[in-house]
């Protein structure tokens, strides 16, 4: 039996992850912690496995060896309780994965309805203040095909908080859109932050890391090279591959 | 003039050790069983009705024009007969498509639900009854129903007569099943892998992934295929004749055994067989044509 987990305790914990699909070996033994409320940024370039080891997290891929813990709560066992870790863990994706026969509105109702069969009522009035949150407010009606890649992606972001969750995991959510709507997702991603929300983001947005993340971790070929908060992440990374992947992005 | 060093791809083949994405055609979504004979109904030219009236009408001139039996007899024998032809054998016609779509699209629907199960226990069995039913002759699997079916059921005391024609409907609707399945499976596996990851994500479990998103998604990309196999199954229920269930053919060649089995019959009642078909057919398959354009602008 695992033991009580309290908010001093990593509200996420990774320890030497093993992940291989078939003989390639994306992950090589990764471990940190995360703390409740902190904003934890992973990059790194393509294939390095940073997307492989968000979705480990929230158990959309299985790990060969290691352990992940939410809340105290190991998550990958057997018999995992996978409606108590989902409603933990909410994940916003590159791609949005929107539900397109449904409104905005019907998109961030879904998951408590179904899932959690709370009242209607109830789950309107919260969806509607979190579209308004998201600034959608007067988006309620349109089918995901009606908006912008923007607009999409923060719907999928009230989407995920419609669960409640305590951890937020963002996927590249940024890769897909055009440079101008970029802003207004980071911004929600940001206010999200502020509020206390714990977020682990993949990203190659560098000036959001800096400005928002608590930490920075860089991947590459499966193992995290180099860590720090940002502001000595940024200015003085020691390691070459580091150094090089840095002077190319910035 | 030959050049010195040959360009390729100009005046030599291509060569690149690079990879190259070659031209792929892409079969739409939830199009696995293909609409060639919709697409090909709906692509005769309107003049195809009145070509066929007028070869009905020609025949019996041009065969036997010094025959005694004249056009006018031929066709008079047509009107007498057309409207029990009509109403005794191509209503039926109907009735068997209907009752053998109902019942194949029962079978298929859970047949290709399975298909997609992620138990092998499931999945491998289901695959294979839905190939042997999909590629067997649409002719033997009714034979073997007819066949191997008893005529009549006993309960007890109480015995019920089962008619050929409900056997003919339970016969056709196998390779139905096996089609409708193929169309399922398609049609679920097109959608894309991230509504199955963030329905996961947001702790759906499998069954309400399925009901609540995946299968909405799809119903309406089945419908252009589904309405094709009708069609095709319309077209098809003249074979139960030759088990003996009444229908259009099977009255046609009734009726004309009651006209004395006169030759110059044979295309005026064949002919209105394919003129009835046809116009039931016909805008199905422009129905189907243009849902199928449709729903080719949406996605």
């Amino acid at each position: 039996m695992a033991q009580q987990w309290t908010p001093d305790q990593p509200i996420v914990s990774i320890k030497d992850v093993h992940k291989a699909f078939g003989d390639l070996e994306v992950l090589k033994g990764v471990s940190f912690d995360v703390m409740k409320g902190e904003v934890i940024c992973i990059i790194g370039p393509s294939g390095s496995g940073k997307s492989t080891l968000i979705r480990c997290i929230n158990a959309l891929n299985d790990i060969q060896s290691g352990s992940i813990t939410v809340e105290g709560q190991e998550v990958h066992v057997p018999d995992l309780d996978k409606l108590a870790l989902r409603k933990k863990v909410g994940m916003v994706f590159q791609q949005y994965n929107l539900f397109p026969h449904k409104t905005a509105l019907q998109n961030v109702m879904m998951a408590p309805l179904v899932v959690l069969k709370q009242p209607k009522d109830e789950v309107e009035a919260r969806a509607r203040a979190l579209l308004k949150k998201v600034r959608l407010e007067g988006k309620e009606d349109s089918y995901p095909g009606e908006l912008s890649g923007g607009q999409q992606q923060r719907v999928a972001i009230a989407r995920s908080l419609a669960m409640n969750p305590d951890v937020m995991l963002f996927d590249e959510v940024t890769a897909a859109l055009d440079p101008e709507t970029v802003k207004e997702v980071l911004v929600t991603i940001k206010e999200l932050a502020a509020e206390g929300m714990t977020c682990i983001l993949v990203t190659h947005e560098m000036g959001f890391a800096r400005e928002v993340a608590d930490h920075v971790y860089f991947t590459d070929r499966g193992v995290i090279v180099e860590h720090g908060p940002p502001s000595s992440f940024f200015t003085e990374a020691t390691d070459p591959r580091t150094r090089e992947f840095l002077s190319q992005i910035l | 003039m030959a050049r010195a060093r040959p360009i390729p791809g100009v005046d030599a083949p291509a060569a690149t050790d690079l990879p190259v994405l070659k031209p792929v055609r892409f079969d739409p979504p939830g199009d696995a069983a293909g609409l060639s004979f919709s697409r090909f109904v709906a692509g005769l030219p309107w003049w195809s009705l009145p070509a066929l009236m007028a070869a009905i009408v020609l025949w019996p001139v041009a065969a036997h024009a010094q025959s005694v039996y004249t056009m006018g007899d031929a066709t008079a024998a047509l009107l007498r007969w057309m409207p029990y032809l009509l109403t005794d054998g191509f209503l039926f016609n109907i009735l068997i498509s209907v009752f053998t779509m109902l019942a194949g699209t029962a079978a298929g629907a859970l047949l290709g639900l399975m298909q997609v199960s992620p138990a092998s226990m499931i999945r491998k069995p289901a695959w294979l009854v839905t190939q042997a039913l999909r590629n067997s002759p649409w002719l033997v699997l009714l034979f073997i129903v007819m066949l191997a079916f008893p005529f009549e059921i006993s309960i007890g005391s109480l015995t019920i007569p089962v008619p050929d024609w409900m056997k003919a409907v339970f016969g056709l609707s196998m390779p139905i099943a096996g089609n409708i399945s193929e169309v399922v499976r398609g049609a679920i596996q097109s959608v894309p892998s991230g509504q199955w990851e963030a329905s996961e994500s947001l702790a759906f479990t499998r069954r309400q992934t399925m009901w609540r998103i995946i299968l909405p998604q799809c119903f309406r990309r089945m419908i252009p295929p589904w309405m094709n196999w009708y069609a095709i199954l319309t077209m098809a229920t003249p074979l139960v004749s030759i088990l003996g269930v009444e229908e259009i053919v099977t009255l046609s060649r009734q009726a004309m055994a009651a006209e004395n089995s006169r030759p110059e019959l044979l295309v005026p009642f064949y002919g209105f067989c394919l003129i009835v078909f046809f116009i039931y057919c016909y805008p199905i398959a422009r129905w189907t044509m243009a849902l199928e354009r449709r729903m080719a602008v949406k996605l």
